[in-house]
C-alpha cells in the first residue's frame, strides 16, 4: 500500500503532520511519539526575534473545544535554527515544515531568508492567519489583496517551497486560496482557529488575558471540512487540511473533502499519540476498503 | 519518564466541603517525586483538556497515588463521582519537583496548596515545620501533617484555628526560621512568602500555578513571567508545566 504523498515536489512518507503550535518542535512529544513516524513535523511558528506572546491566561476550554491566545511566543530564528532544527535532524524519515510569522512584510522575509540555507527545512509554512496577534497575522490574511501580494514577496525571497496557512475568519474562504494561488503559493493549509470569547459569569470578565482566543478541537471538524472542500475545488494546488482532527476518521474525511495532507492539532493536547494513532487507523481503513494507494481518496467526494 | 495510561481508582474520599482525597493505582508513582503533578483527563469527551492535579502523596511499594484536589469546575465535579475500581485516564508524572534540602524547613501550604506539601514533608530529609492556611475550620490533611512535622501551625482566615490571618502572619506570629522555605498555595499567599524569606534570607521554592492545556511544555500556555530569560523562548517566560511548577521565589515575578 502507498501512503506516500507529494506536495510541490517535496515527498513525505505518510500524511500526517501536526498542527504548528500545538506540538513545539517535537521535543515535548518524542517522548511519546516516534518523530520518524510522522509524514512532517510542523514547527511553533518563528519569528526574526523573540516574541514574549500575550499575558495569561491565554488557555480556557469550550465545550468540544479550546480558546487559546498564546500570542506566537517564540525564541526567534537564530535559537530556533541552533536548537530546534538541530535536534529534528536526527529524524531522517520526517520532513519539517517551519511556521514563519512576522508583524511586517519585512519580518516575514527576514525568517524566510535565514531559512534559506538550512538544510533540514523541507518546506515554509507562512502565517497570515494567527487571530491572537494585532499587528501582521491576521491582518495579511484577511484581505485577498494583501493575500497575494505577501504570497508573491515571501515566494520571491524563499529557497523552499511555501504553504499558506489561511484564516477561517473571512467572508469567503476561496476567495484568499485563490489569491495565495495567484500570488504563487506552492499549497495552502487551512484551517487556522477560529476567533472566539469566553466569559466567566461568576466573575463576570473575560476568561482570556487578550479577551479573545482562536478557538479548535472537535467543535470546529465540521467548518473545517466545509472549508477544505470549497477550497478544493477552487484552486489546484494542494492543500493541508486541518482543524479538530482527532480520530482517523476525521483524517479521511478531510482527505476525502480534497486535503492532499492533514495536520493533528489540539487533539495532542489530550491524547499525546493521537498523530501516530490516527495514522494507524488510517491504514486499517484502507486495507479494509482494499485502497491501494491514499491519494486516490483525496478530493473524491464531490 | 512520562506515562499515559488507565489507573484504576482505590478509593475516594471527601476531606473538607469540596475537597476530595482519590487513591488511584498508577505506575506513575514509580516516577514520581515531590512537587510534581499529574494530568487527569475527563472521561466526558466534550471537555477536551487535563486537569493538572499536584501529588499528595506517593506510595511506591503499592503503587498507589494520592492527589487532593477541590472541585473547581465541571472536570473535577466529574471525578469526584470517581468509585472504587473506576478507570481514568492519567499523565505523569509532570513538571520539576521540589529540590529536597536543609536541616531544617518551613514547609507552607495555602488552600488547595496544602496537599503536595504532604509528600515533601514526608521526604525531606531534615526537621520540617509545616503551617498550613484554610479558609475555616473546615480542615483537611491536619493528621498527615501531624505525624510528619516536627510542629504544624495552623492558620485560618477567620480565626477559628490558630493565628487569625495568612500563614505568613503564623509564621512572625511564631519567629519561624529555618534553612529552606517551600510553598505552594495562591499568588498572593507565594508573593508574602517570598517576601518573608527574603526578609529573614533564607532560600524559597515556590510552586505556581497557570491555566494549562499540554501539560509538557508544547503549547506554551502556561507561562509565568520569570525574572530572568527563560531558556526556551528567551523572553521572560517560563514553563509552568515544564520549567516549573517548583521555581525559586527569586526566578519569577509573584
Amino acid at each position: 500500500m502507498n501512503t506516500k504523498v507529494t506536495i510541490a515536489g517535496v515527498e513525505f512518507q505518510n500524511p500526517i503532520m501536526e498542527a504548528s503550535g500545538t506540538f513545539g518542535s517535537g521535543m515535548e512529544y518524542s517522548e511519546f511519539v516516534d518523530l520518524n513516524s510522522l509524514g512532517a513535523v510542523v514547527t511553533k511558528g518563528v519569528a526574526n526575534v523573540p516574541w514574549p506572546g500575550n499575558p495569561t491566561p491565554r488557555i480556557a476550554e469550550v465545550r468540544s473545544g479550546m480558546l487559546n491566545a498564546i500570542g506566537l511566543q517564540n525564541p526567534g530564528v537564530e535559537v530556533f535554527c541552533e536548537r530546534d532544527l538541530k535536534f529534528l535532524e536526527q529524524f531522517e524519515n520526517t520532513k519539517v515544515l517551519v511556521n514563519v510569522c512576522g508583524h511586517s512584510a519585512e519580518e516575514y522575509i527576514e525568517v524566510v531568508e535565514r531559512l534559506a540555507n538550512e538544510p533540514r527545512v523541507d518546506m515554509l509554512e507562512i502565517n497570515i492567519s494567527c487571530p491572537n496577534v494585532k499587528e501582521g497575522g491576521i491582518a495579511f490574511g484577511q484581505d485577498p489583496k494583501a493575500v497575494e501580494e505577501i504570497t508573491r514577496l515571501v515566494k520571491s525571497h524563499a529557497k523552499q517551497p511555501i504553504v499558506m496557512k489561511l484564516s477561517p475568519n473571512v467572508t469567503d474562504i476561496k476567495v484568499m486560496a485563490k489569491a495565495a494561488e495567484a500570488g504563487g503559493a506552492d499549497a495552502i493549509s487551512l484551517i487556522n482557529t477560529l476567533t472566539g470569547m469566553k466569559i466567566d459569569v461568576e466573575r463576570q470578565s473575560f476568561v482570556l488575558a487578550n479577551k479573545t482566543g482562536g478557538m479548535s478541537g472537535p467543535a470546529v471538524h465540521p467548518i473545517a471540512v466545509r472549508m477544505v472542500y470549497e477550497c478544493a475545488n477552487s484552486v489546484k494546488i494542494p492543500i493541508i487540511g486541518m482543524g479538530g482532527i482527532s480520530t482517523w476518521e476525521d483524517a479521511i474525511e478531510m482527505m476525502l473533502a480534497g486535503a492532499t495532507a492533514v495536520s493533528v492539532g489540539t487533539a495532542n493536547f489530550y491524547n499525546p499519540t493521537a498523530t501516530t494513532d490516527i495514522l494507524a487507523g488510517m491504514i486499517d481503513y484502507l486495507e479494509r476498503k482494499k485502497i491501494n494507494d491514499i491519494n486516490s481518496i483525496v478530493g473524491i467526494v464531490k | 519518564m512520562k506515562i499515559k495510561e488507565t489507573a484504576t481508582v482505590i478509593h475516594q474520599e471527601e476531606l473538607a466541603s469540596g475537597i476530595f482525597r482519590l487513591v488511584l493505582e498508577t505506575k506513575i508513582c514509580d516516577y514520581a517525586v515531590p512537587g510534581q503533578f499529574i494530568n487527569i483527563f475527563p472521561n466526558d469527551g466534550s471537555k477536551l483538556l487535563p486537569r493538572p492535579i499536584s501529588i499528595c502523596e506517593i506510595n511506591k511499594e503499592y503503587g498507589l497515588m494520592v492527589v487532593v484536589y477541590r472541585v473547581a469546575g465541571a472536570g473535577t465535579k466529574e471525578f469526584s463521582e470517581l468509585k472504587l475500581g473506576d478507570r481514568v485516564e492519567v499523565m505523569g508524572p509532570l513538571g520539576n519537583g521540589f529540590p529536597l534540602e536543609g536541616q531544617k524547613a518551613i514547609v507552607v501550604g495555602g488552600g488547595i496548596g496544602v496537599p503536595p506539601m504532604y509528600e515533601l514533608a514526608r521526604q525531606l530529609p531534615g526537621d520540617v515545620i509545616a503551617v498550613m492556611g484554610y479558609r475555616n475550620d473546615d480542615l483537611f490533611l491536619v493528621e498527615e501533617f501531624t505525624d510528619v512535622a516536627s510542629d504544624l501551625i495552623i492558620a485560618t482566615d477567620d480565626g477559628s484555628v490558630g493565628t487569625h490571618g495568612t500563614v505568613v502572619d503564623a509564621m512572625r506570629e511564631n519567629h519561624l526560621t529555618a534553612d529552606v522555605i517551600y510553598a505552594c498555595g495562591p499568588k498572593p499567599m507565594l508573593k508574602a512568602v517570598a517576601e518573608y524569606a527574603k526578609e529573614k534570607d533564607i532560600k524559597c521554592y515556590v510552586s505556581m500555578e497557570e491555566r494549562m492545556a499540554c501539560g509538557v511544555g508544547a503549547c506554551l500556555g502556561c507561562v509565568c513571567q520569570s525574572t530572568e530569560k527563560d531558556d526556551h523562548s528567551h523572553v521572560n517566560n517560563k514553563r509552568v508545566c515544564k520549567d516549573g511548577p517548583v521555581f525559586l521565589s527569586t526566578e519569577v515575578v509573584l
